[in-house]
């Protein structure tokens, strides 16, 4: 499998804070990668650099590489909106917008400059098949999205995330909020996406990561720890850091 | 230091451990002595003493499954339990083959032995120390002394075939003893399987220590 996403020596600072140091890191195309570690490690810092997330608040400041098949997102002249529909996120609350369910999916569609109605709409229902949402809403796809339960609002966004066709689904804890059963659903549903779509997890649930991904990264103090098949980082990582907080340890 | 519960239950686990092979060694010995001594009344007792070894089979392998359970441990944690699952099968099984000498011992009943067991008993300490070397190692995380103790396997096998030559020696020399002289040979390969059983042994603390499936002492043939 070829590398999707690659960082070579990144850091970043939230005004004078260095959240991350020198991150050097490589995400498997159609692979799932989950990012682990305690609170505060940066993780969650560094998947939303992956879609320049941080670019909407002033006094942040990358530095290094961030290649996304083997282009610098990093550098200046990036079409943030195109770059941000090949790298959609999902947030750790099911955000929908207070509108119907069609029309968060179709909204991002608009917004990419797809007229045409039929296409919309046969876009939106792919959309819903893929995120294992649509036998269960296709007979109300007109009615309010804030009338799904929890679980179905976060796969209402999976969908509107893949409505647009991206290269890479970033999830940050996007079962934090769930209960097991919706749980269950987004694993399975993330293990069925990696057909498709390269996919990158922030997770405080190890066996979540240990269930979806094929690698995990291990993240403290703004620093990589380790990086490797989850296998192996789950069986015998190589690093006491990570043994000790993968086991309890600390954190 | 978090989860301080499990932490304890993962290190009561490695002590209860230790005792079902403190049980499984003495029966080793005791299944000899008796045998050697002609002590039908302690072979009696080993053969119904065996149950409570199979007892503590079955109590740790539900405390290793309640752990897995309730826990999800992960890493070395995880590779203890494996290890800890694994070793009771082969610990449960050193029982047997102890349970198995001193049955070879009613067997021969009041019959006097076809020799003075002499090398036998070597044999025996020589595998029952090797378990219990083995059982430190478990606890030390030393995988060097658990490699070395599975090279000791040849030293019982030695033993084994020296003791088989000299019963076929005498089996030829005198056929009415062929079937006390093949309950010996039974004995003696008790002892042998003893010691390959610690081999597994040794092979699952390496694995715990450092995840690496690897098997020592492969067969020569």
């Amino acid at each position: 499998m070829r590398d999707k996403f690659t960082t070579k020596n990144l850091n970043f600072w939230y005004g004078e804070k260095h959240a991350l140091k020198g991150i050097s890191l490589s995400m498997k195309e159609k692979e799932v990668t989950a990012l682990i570690g305690p609170s505060g490690c940066g993780k969650t810092t560094f998947l939303r650099c992956l879609n320049r997330m941080h670019d909407l608040y002033p006094g942040n400041r990358y530095e290094g590489e961030i290649l996304l098949d083997g282009k610098n997102i990093l550098e200046k002249g990036l079409d943030l909106i195109k770059h941000r529909s090949r790298v959609g996120m999902v947030f750790q609350k099911p955000t929908p917008f207070p509108m119907s369910m069609y029309d968060n999916i179709a909204f991002g569609l608009k917004l990419m400059g797809v007229k045409s109605k039929s296409e919309i709409t046969s876009r939106v229902e792919k959309a819903l098949k893929d995120s294992a949402l649509w036998e269960e809403i296709k007979d109300r796809l007109h009615e309010p999205a804030l009338s799904l339960s929890g679980g179905q609002q976060q796969r209402l966004c999976i969908a509107r995330a893949v409505a647009v066709e991206p290269d890479v689904i970033l999830m940050d804890e996007p079962c934090s909020a769930l209960d097991p059963v919706a749980t269950a659903k987004i694993e399975d549903l993330i293990t069925d996406l990696k057909q498709n779509y390269t996919v990158v997890i922030v997770t405080h649930n190890m066996q979540q990561a240990a269930r979806v991904s094929q690698y995990t990264g291990f993240f403290m103090l703004g620093e990589v720890i380790e990086f490797d098949t989850t296998e192996k980082i789950f069986t015998a990582p190589s690093n006491k850091l990570t043994e000790d907080y993968i086991t309890g340890r600390f954190g | 230091m978090t989860r301080e519960a499990y932490h304890k239950a993962l290190k009561d686990l490695e002590g209860e451990l230790q005792q079902m092979a403190v049980m499984v060694g003495t029966a080793v010995r005791e299944s000899m002595d008796a045998l050697k001594g002609r002590d039908l009344e302690a072979s009696r007792r080993i053969v119904h003493d065996d149950i409570h070894v199979n007892r503590k089979r079955f109590e740790i392998e539900e405390k290793c499954v309640r752990i897995i359970a309730t826990q999800q441990p992960m890493a070395v944690d995880l590779r203890i339990l494996a290890a800890v699952i694994n070793i009771i099968t082969d610990l449960e099984r050193i029982g047997d083959h102890a349970e198995g000498t001193a049955k070879i011992s009613l067997s021969i009943g009041d019959a006097p032995l076809v020799k003075p067991l002499v090398d036998m008993p070597k044999m025996a300490e020589q595998a029952v120390s090797m378990l219990e070397r083995c059982m430190k190692a478990f606890i030390d995380r030393d995988i060097e002394s658990a490699r070395n103790i599975c090279n000791e396997d040849d030293i019982v096998d030695a033993y084994y075939d020296k003791i088989y030559g000299e019963l076929v020696l005498l089996m030829i020399e005198n056929p009415k003893l062929i079937k006390d002289a093949t309950y010996l040979i039974w004995a003696a390969h008790n002892i042998e399987r003893i010691a390959d059983r610690v081999t597994n042994i040794a092979e699952r603390v390496v694995y715990m220590v450092t995840g690496k499936m690897e098997e020592m002492n492969v067969s020569k043939y």
